[in-house]
């Protein structure tokens, strides 16, 4: 259940989800747009407070969150200044698309009838997304992904680790909605190359 | 203001090389555990332009090698291109061509 495919004649990417799949969505969704908004965009506080003070316009550092720090990587790795002034200009305008762009999940999935608390059993989602809101869901996908990767410290090559995990482990059900999502990533790349 | 004087040019300079005088900063994609080949392949396609074939050689390099050069120009062209790499999740840095 949860498969993209290009329906042949409208030519929209669809699925569909059970209501625990699209509930589960919208909460990995919602926590991208949290995330994004609690740790706020500040410019770096080392530098001299009136120039600090004046200067409205987007961050400086690195932010300190890990999941962040991926999102919003280092530009210039050999030149802080260059990667300081690079941030400043793109953070502000990375996180406002990035944030949209879960949102655009949450809506589309309330639209598609998701109710705002999942009740009934047997509820199923059809989601219908144009070829643009498809590219969006599918990048919002992979912040989902970088988020839960992130957290969970995944390496290249470490598969055999998580398949040893107990099922219990809340690890190994992290792991599992991780590997679902990108399951889900791959079958709408090959909806839009189909 | 100056006056000109005939220049002759260097016949040995290749067109390679006036191109890269000319461009001197590259973006470079960095291979991570979590980037599908597959959307990395279509994200070279999409925003570069570039074909399938070329777009799967950029990805096997990153995923073979660790990363790969996916686009040479100017300084704020490489911004523009890094940029894009990070909203769509990829991870890009710039430098000056070597």
């Amino acid at each position: 259940m949860g498969a993209f495919t290009r329906h042949r004649k409208s030519r929209l990417v669809i699925a569909n989800f059970t209501g625990f799949e699209a509930d589960l969505l919208r909460s990995l969704a919602s926590q991208i747009v949290e995330l994004l908004r609690n740790e706020a965009a500040v410019p770096d506080d080392a530098r001299d407070p009136f120039e600090a003070m004046m200067d409205f316009s987007g961050p400086t550092s690195e932010p300190e969150d890990p999941v962040l720090q991926r999102l919003f990587p280092t530009a210039y790795p050999e030149d802080p200044e260059a990667a300081a002034e690079f941030r400043r200009f793109t953070e502000g305008t990375l996180r406002d698309g990035k944030a949209a762009a879960a949102c655009m999940i949450i809506d589309c999935l309330e639209e598609a009838g998701l109710p705002p608390e999942l009740a009934e059993d047997g509820l199923m989602i059809d989601v219908e997304l144009d070829e643009p809101t498809a590219e969006t869901w599918m990048r919002s996908f992979t912040d989902i992904r970088l988020a839960l990767a992130t957290r969970l410290e995944i390496e290249e090559g470490d598969e055999a680790i998580w398949l040893a995990l107990p099922d219990d482990d809340p690890r190994a059900q992290a792991h599992d909605i991780y590997e679902w999502v990108g399951w889900l990533q791959e079958t709408i790349v090959e909806a839009l190359t189909a | 203001m100056s006056a000109a004087s005939p220049v002759e040019l260097d016949p040995t300079l290749s067109p390679d090389e006036i191109t890269f005088l000319a461009k001197p900063w590259v973006t470079i994609v960095w291979n991570d555990p979590v980037n599908l080949m597959s959307y990395v392949s279509y994200v070279f396609q999409k925003y570069f332009g570039y074909s399938e074939a070329k777009a799967n050689k950029l990805m096997l390099e990153v995923h073979n090698d660790g990363k790969s050069v996916v686009s040479t120009g100017t300084r704020e062209e490489m911004e523009r291109d890094v940029q894009a790499m990070h909203e769509y999740g990829l991870w890009a840095t710039m430098e000056k061509a070597t």
